[in-house]
């Protein structure tokens, strides 16, 4: 008789569920993932190597790179990294900007995410009706800081720029009729605030939207409920963190257990899973969208009211504005330093963790008093999740793999760095 | 013109038939095959729209200012024509080729005993529903072949995954004519139709809704249509069962028998369940108006609506496991069929519903 034996398949990089380059090797009996392999590296840039050979600065744009759908959490770990190192105290208009783009963030990941999975599991629309979304928020990230994407709007010291007065508009085209072009121009009449506003007031509605086609479909259920189940103690034991832990029902948020910027004076609840599986730990994703709402919309009511400062007035770390440096000697002179050498950060090491949109992201930042990290080291959260990937799929189908998968929300960006 | 009529007369009857039928023939496959393209197109549209995006809008044809986007279908087809067939290096090359003729030729052959109108089909035989069950099961070989010959995992679990999933739905969609064989007492479908003559009540809809609903979702799962296309599995086998396929191999394995299982699925649900060509107002307007007459446009309109709900259901639904595909189809489609049947023998017996018209 010929020997049995289970087949191994090659589950990416090259695969439409491989969200990026993940190489899965696949042990399987049938259809049944006797044990999951997954291979990392695939994506690796050498961020953390490359931010020791340059000055602080000019890294922040890596950080975007990094986890490339939660841009601005990743930024805002290695800012406030390096300003503990400072010792700086960073203005509160700018932690309220801070943490409005943080949710604004978070909801682009999640909306991301809620796409990718449904497409995952089969349910095609969602992704395009989460994407008509985050076009919305993205134009929030272009009016703030010119790009789309790979925003740089953090520094060290404050944020880049305060909020425009105007938003962006739609310029005629002979794609688009006049009334379409007016349509989309109603809500961008005023500031960018006034936009954000506008978003926050019809944003839980599209996520109803997104529920009636997800929530309480049978099939959808059934596809995911049990699936992946993480118990607490593995979820901890496994360094889970974000919404996979919080999804095994651990009620642990870094924006509750140890606030930065000024989330212990905003309103918001963490929402917390029962049966740690695939499910809830959507059901978890969808609440937070609608929780991260309700903060922006905080942080736009108390925007409003505050005009302010958004960086030390420190021209030893933050550059000083361009036509004071056409005027005046001493601002040429520190204009020059620090778009050539940069600023020294005092010796020492220092973590600054954040509450990404995946999880704990955090910058583990050592200085010998250089103008540049000694060694930066960036704690992934999706690189724990993806190591608890053979643990969650062990026993399931191969069609399960592609929902844990989705269900952990795994970018590789941050994995690999 | 004359001399062409002289020349058709003194051709022998049976020379005649065969030329007429002949000319059928190939009127019907074309007729098919242009409605594969355009429910490659509806398809694209439909979701777009579903999904508040365009889809196909910008092939016209011959750059005629003028229905955007209609020629995509046929730039499709000349593209994948062009495509070069890659054959793998290790696959079963003979099997690997005719794989794709394995699935094509079912699918187009079950149109000959489809009956369009009255009096239009072209081959009125008296098993024409077994005939049908027969060729749809024939066309699983094709996807089956095409997995194995592929010699990649993928496809190979595709194909294993395809060939267990419609031997369990063959069987409910079977139970299901069964249903109306009983109601109909022929199988041959034309006699099917005349059965339910005599108004909307008089479908086999009403009667035999349960059977009705389970056909068309058997349907889907046997065309492979989503949220049953496990067996190509986009998102998690990449493809499934023709992902080594590629050129004219990829057009005829899988767009054209897919579409065209499709559009036969959607055929045949009304002329079974909704009194194909039959009017929805016969016996409620005056028997001479345009709209109670029978036409192959009420026939036309249903097929419609059958293919919108398969469009519908793919943009809606998340795709199911295989295993649940499985428990679906033997826990919960078969034990209703045979239940629905039991209730039919009962009305058959007390002469309720059709079974009172016989």
């Amino acid at each position: 008789m010929a020997e049995i034996r289970n087949f191994t398949l090659n589950f990416g990089p090259q695969h439409p569920a491989a969200h990026g380059v993940l190489r899965l090797v696949l042990e399987m009996d049938g259809e049944v993932v006797q044990k999951a392999d997954p291979h990392i590296g695939l994506l690796h840039r050498g961020t953390e190597k490359l931010a020791e050979s340059k000055p602080f600065n000019q890294s922040i744009g890596y950080m975007d790179r990094l986890d490339y759908v939660s841009m601005m959490c990743n930024e805002h770990a290695y800012v406030m990294a390096i300003e503990k190192l400072l010792g700086i105290a960073v203005p509160l208009r700018a932690q309220y900007i801070r943490v409005m783009f943080d949710e604004i963030t978070r909801i682009l990941n999640h909306l991301m995410w809620l796409g990718a999975h449904g497409l995952d599991i089969g349910a095609m629309t969602v992704f395009l009706y989460a994407f008509r979304e985050r076009e919305d928020l993205m134009d929030c990230y272009e009016a703030v800081s010119g790009t789309r994407m790979h925003a740089t709007y953090y520094r060290p010291g404050g944020v880049y720029r305060d909020l425009p007065e105007q938003m962006p508009k739609y310029a005629p085209s002979k794609f688009r009729s006049r009334k379409e072009i007016d349509r989309l121009n109603e809500a961008r009449a005023g500031s960018l605030l006034d936009f954000i506003d506008d978003f926050t007031q019809r944003f839980p509605k599209c996520v109803d939207e997104y529920e009636t086609l997800l929530t309480d479909n049978r099939i959808w259920k059934q596809r995911t409920v049990n699936i992946g189940v993480l118990s607490p103690e593995r979820a901890m034991a496994l360094s889970c963190s974000g919404p996979v832990l919080r999804g095994s029902g651990v009620v642990w948020d870094l924006r509750k257990k140890q606030p930065y910027e000024v989330y212990d004076r905003v309103d918001f609840d963490i929402p917390v899973g029962v049966n740690g599986d695939c499910y809830d730990r959507y059901l978890v994703r969808v609440e937070e969208l609608r929780q991260s709402n309700r903060i922006v919309r905080q942080c736009v009511e108390w925007l409003r009211r505050n005009p302010g400062p958004v960086m030390v007035d420190d021209h030893k770390i933050v550059p000083p504005r361009r036509v004071e440096m056409k005027g005046d000697m001493e601002s040429l002179i520190h204009h020059f330093k620090l778009y050539t050498e940069g600023y020294s950060v005092p010796a020492g090491e220092t973590y600054a963790a954040v509450e990404a949109p995946k999880g704990e992201f955090g910058i583990w930042l050592v200085s010998d008093g250089a103008n540049k990290p000694y060694r930066m080291k960036a704690r992934a959260p999706g690189f724990a999740h993806l190591a608890a990937m053979d643990e969650l799929v062990r026993g399931h189908m191969l069609a399960d793999v592609v929902a844990v998968i989705g269900t952990i929300d795994i970018v590789f960006g941050e994995i690999d760095r | 013109m004359s001399s062409l009529l002289a020349f058709w007369q003194q051709l022998s009857p049976d020379l005649r038939g065969f030329i007429v039928m002949a000319v059928e023939i190939v009127g019907v496959m074309l007729a098919v095959i242009i409605s594969v393209a355009m429910l490659t197109l509806a398809e694209r549209k439909v979701i777009g729209w579903m999904q508040v995006r365009f889809g196909p809008n910008q092939i016209r044809i011959f750059g005629l200012p003028v229905l955007k986007g209609w020629a995509q279908p046929f730039a499709d087809v000349i593209k994948l024509l062009m495509k070069e067939v890659i054959v793998p290096a290790n696959a079963d090359k003979v099997v690997f080729l005719i794989a794709p003729l394995v699935a094509l030729v079912p699918a187009l052959s079950t149109w000959a005993v489809i009956p369009f109108s009255p009096d239009f089909v072209l081959a009125d035989i008296d098993a024409g529903l077994l005939y049908i069950l027969a060729l749809t099961s024939l066309g699983v070989y094709g996807v089956i072949l095409a997995g194995w010959a592929s010699n990649s995992k993928y496809a190979l679990l595709g194909a294993m995954r395809s060939a267990a999933q419609i031997v369990a739905y063959e069987i409910a969609m079977g139970f299901a004519l069964v249903g109306v064989l009983m109601a109909a007492g022929s199988l041959n479908l034309t006699d099917v139709v005349r059965s339910q003559a005599g108004g909307i009540t008089h479908w086999h809809g009403l009667v035999l809704f349960p059977l009705m609903v389970i056909y068309f979702i058997a349907g889907i799962a046997e065309t492979n249509r989503a949220p049953f296309d496990v067996a190509e599995g986009e998102s998690e086998i990449a493809s499934g069962f023709h992902v080594e396929y590629s050129g004219a191999t990829f057009a005829t394995l899988f767009a054209l028998p897919e579409y065209a299982n499709m559009i036969l699925v959607a055929t045949l649900a009304p002329l079974l369940f909704l009194g194909g060509w039959l009017s929805p107002f016969e016996g409620l307007l005056p028997a001479d108006s345009l709209l109670a007459q029978p036409s192959f446009l009420w026939l036309f309109v249903k097929i419609l609506w059958f293919l919108f709900c398969f469009l519908w259901i793919r943009a809606t639904f998340p795709r199911y496991r295989y295993d649940q595909i499985m428990r679906l189809g033997w826990k919960v489609f078969i034990p209703l069929t045979l239940v629905w049947i039991g209730v039919e023998c009962v009305l058959a017996w007390y002469h309720v519903g059709p079974w009172g018209r016989m």
